[in-house]
C-alpha cells in the first residue's frame, strides 16, 4: 500500500450531511469507525424518508391512485438506480430483499430446492460471515450435499491453489465475499468466477462490504448472483438488493407466498407473477427502497473512485500509526483490502479495548465479527476493528491513535 | 459485626462521585479496582464455574464459612473484573438471606447500568444472578438443618 493517493473530497462539506456525527459521546467528539457494522445517513436519506410517509405514503402496484402511483414510482425508480448502479442487464433482476443475509437465504433456498442434488458440493471461503456460512449448511443438510471451505493464508488472502483444488464438476455452487468483513480483504472474485464457470457452477457473491467501497459490474464479473444491503450503503436498515441473472431466476421456484409474487390464486392452482415480483411476496419494505435510491445517489455523487481512494487513505495513514504502538498486532494484511483495519493488543482482551475507546467518544466493533470460523483459523478469539467511511478523517485517526496509546500506558 | 450491604453500596456511591461522571475515569478507575481483586484459586477456574458472555468470561465460586458466604471470581477481561470485584466486595462476609433481599441500587448511582446495558457481550447479568443463586442454595441448606 501506498500514500501517494491524494483525494480531493471535501470532507467537511460530506460531514454536513450526516447530523448522527455532530455529537458528543462521553464528554468528547464523537468518532465513529464502526462503518462496517452500518454507516451513517445523510440527510437527504433520512429527509426521503419523512416525505414518503408526511406525503404519500400507499401501497404500491396495485393502487390506482394519486398517492399509490406517486410511491410505485419513487419504488421503482430505486429499482433503476440500482440497476446502473451495478450495471445489471434488466431491472428484472434486481430484487429487493431485507439485506445481504436474506437475499443468501433466498438463493439457498429456492435455488438449492431446485438445483441441488445429493454429493452435490457448494464451495464457500474462510473468510465468510455467518450469514454466508449457516444458509448454505441448511442447504447441504436438506438436500445431502457436502460444504467445502477455501482456506485463509495467514495474511488473510484466500489460497487460490487450493480452492483449484476443490473445484470440480460435483461442484453447483460458489459463494464468497467481494470483500471481508473482519479483515478487509478484497478477494479476487473475477478469477474465482471464472474458475467456478468453467466447472460449471453457479456463482455468488456477497457484497456486503463492498457496495460503498468498490466498483461493482455484474455483467464484466459474469457472476451469477450479487447481494447488497442497503444500511451499509448510507441507507436505511431493513433492505437490500439480490442480483441475479434472469435466466437463472426464471427457473428457480417461489421462495415466499403472498400478495405481489402471485399472477392469479385459484385453490386449486396458482400461477406466479414475472421477475422480479416472484421473489417479493407481501407489501415491501416501500419507505426504505425509496431512501435506498437517495442513498445509491449520494454514493454516485461522490463518486466511488473518490471514496475508495479517500478509504484506502485512511487505511495506509492508520496502518502506519497503529504500527507504531508496542504489543499491536494488525489482524489482516492483504495486499488489496478495503478501509477496514483489524487488530489486537497482547494481554488486552478486545472488549476492554472497545470499551475505554467508548469512554472518549470512539466508536470500534470487537469480538468476532460473526465469523468464528476465521477467528479460529487466525488463533485470535476476536479481534479489534476500526472501518473508515467516506465522511472519518486523519484528525479522528489521530484521536484514536491517542486513545490506544494511553489504554496500552495505563494496562501495560 | 461487619457492614451492611447497604452500608457498603453507600461507600462504593461515595468513590465514584469523585470521578466526576468523567466516563474515561470511571472506566480506569473500575480496572484498577479489579488488578486489586484477591487472585481466584486456580483450582476453582473450572468450566462448571464459569458464567459465560458473548465477549468476556467470568469465573466464580462460592463457598459459606461460619453461616456467611465467600466469593471468589475473576475475569479474562479488565473492566468485567473490575465490575465483578464490586460485587465481591458487597457481597463478601454477608448471610445468604441477605444476599437474596440484596437491592443492588448502587448500580444506577454510579452509572453502572452503561455496562449491564451491554450483557449480552460481558455477562454481568448473569453473574449477578449466579451470585444470589449461590445464596439461595446455602440459605435452602441452612434451613434443612435447622
Amino acid at each position: 500500500m501506498s500514500v501517494a493517493t491524494r483525494t480531493s473530497l471535501d470532507v467537511e462539506n460530506i460531514r454536513k450531511q450526516f447530523p448522527v456525527l455532530h455529537q458528543k459521546v462521553n464528554g468528547r467528539d464523537l468518532v465513529y469507525f464502526d462503518n462496517a457494522a452500518t454507516n451513517q445517513k445523510p440527510d437527504a436519506v433520512i429527509n426521503s424518508l419523512v416525505d414518503y410517509y408526511s406525503n404519500y405514503n400507499a401501497n404500491i402496484h396495485r393502487g390506482i391512485h394519486t398517492l399509490a402511483e406517486k410511491a410505485t414510482k419513487a419504488y421503482e425508480q430505486t429499482r433503476a438506480l440500482a440497476k446502473e448502479f451495478i450495471n445489471a442487464a434488466s431491472e428484472q433482476e434486481i430484487i429487493f430483499v431485507r439485506g445481504v443475509t436474506e437475499a443468501i437465504n433466498l438463493v439457498a433456498a429456492s435455488y438449492g430446492k431446485a438445483f441441488i442434488r445429493e454429493g452435490d458440493e457448494i464451495i464457500i471461503s474462510g473468510l465468510e460471515h455467518h450469514s454466508n456460512i449457516v444458509p448454505w449448511q441448511f442447504v447441504c443438510q436438506d438436500r445431502k450435499a457436502v460444504l467445502k471451505v477455501i482456506n485463509v493464508k495467514d495474511n488473510g488472502e484466500l489460497d487460490l491453489e487450493q480452492f483449484k483444488t476443490l473445484i470440480s464438476s460435483k461442484t453447483k455452487l460458489v459463494a464468497v465475499n467481494h470483500a471481508s468483513n473482519s479483515l478487509g480483504t478484497i478477494n479476487p472474485i473475477k478469477q474465482i468466477i471464472d474458475l467456478a464457470h468453467a466447472n460449471h457452477a453457479v456463482v455468488l457473491i456477497d457484497g456486503a462490504q463492498a457496495g460503498a467501497h468498490l466498483p461493482i459490474d455484474v455483467q464484466a464479473l459474469n457472476c451469477d448472483f450479487y447481494c447488497l444491503s442497503s444500511h451499509k450503503m448510507f441507507g436505511p436498515t431493513g433492505t437490500g438488493i439480490l442480483y441475479g441473472k434472469k435466466n437463472l431466476m426464471e427457473l428457480m421456484p417461489p421462495y415466499q407466498g403472498g400478495g405481489e409474487m402471485i399472477k392469479s390464486v385459484s385453490f386449486e392452482k396458482t400461477t406466479y407473477n414475472d421477475l422480479p415480483y416472484k421473489f417479493e411476496a407481501g407489501t415491501p419494505n416501500i419507505a426504505d427502497v425509496i431512501a435506498f435510491g437517495k442513498a445509491i445517489e449520494f454514493i454516485n455523487s461522490i463518486g466511488k473512485e473518490a471514496i475508495a481512494a479517500h478509504e484506502h487513505e485512511l487505511l495506509v495513514y492508520a496502518t502506519e500509526r497503529i504500527k507504531t504502538l508496542p504489543h499491536v498486532r494488525v489482524i489482516g494484511e492483504a495486499k488489496e483490502k478495503v478501509g477496514v483495519l483489524s487488530f489486537s493488543i497482547d494481554g488486552i482482551h478486545p472488549f476492554d479495548i472497545g470499551q475505554m475507546l467508548d469512554a472518549r467518544g470512539i466508536a470500534v466493533r470487537t469480538g468476532h465479527h460473526c465469523t468464528e470460523p476465521l477467528m479460529e483459523r487466525l488463533g485470535v478469539e476476536g479481534t479489534v476493528r476500526a472501518s473508515f467511511s467516506v465522511y472519518n478523517t486523519k484528525q479522528e485517526v489521530d484521536q484514536f491513535i491517542e486513545g490506544l496509546d494511553r489504554i496500552i500506558k495505563f494496562l501495560k | 459485626m461487619s457492614k451492611s450491604i447497604t452500608d457498603i453500596q453507600q461507600e462504593i456511591i461515595q468513590e465514584f462521585s469523585l470521578l466526576d461522571g468523567d466516563m474515561e475515569m470511571t472506566v480506569f478507575y473500575i480496572m484498577e479496582l479489579g488488578q486489586k481483586l484477591p487472585a481466584m484459586n486456580e483450582a476453582n477456574k473450572t468450566e462448571d464455574n464459569v458464567v459465560k458472555g458473548c465477549q468476556s468470561k467470568v469465573w466464580l465460586a462460592a463457598k459459606l464459612e461460619n453461616d456467611n458466604v465467600y466469593f471468589e471470581a475473576d475475569s479474562n477481561t479488565a473492566i468485567t473484573k473490575g465490575l465483578v470485584s464490586l460485587l465481591v466486595r458487597i457481597f463478601n462476609g454477608q448471610s445468604p438471606e441477605a444476599i437474596l433481599n440484596a437491592d443492588l441500587s448502587f448500580m444506577q448511582k454510579i452509572g453502572m447500568e452503561r455496562f449491564i446495558g451491554t450483557q449480552r457481550s460481558n455477562g454481568f447479568a448473569a453473574m449477578i444472578k449466579q451470585m444470589k443463586l449461590y445464596a439461595l442454595a446455602f440459605k435452602t441448606k441452612q434451613d434443612v438443618k435447622s
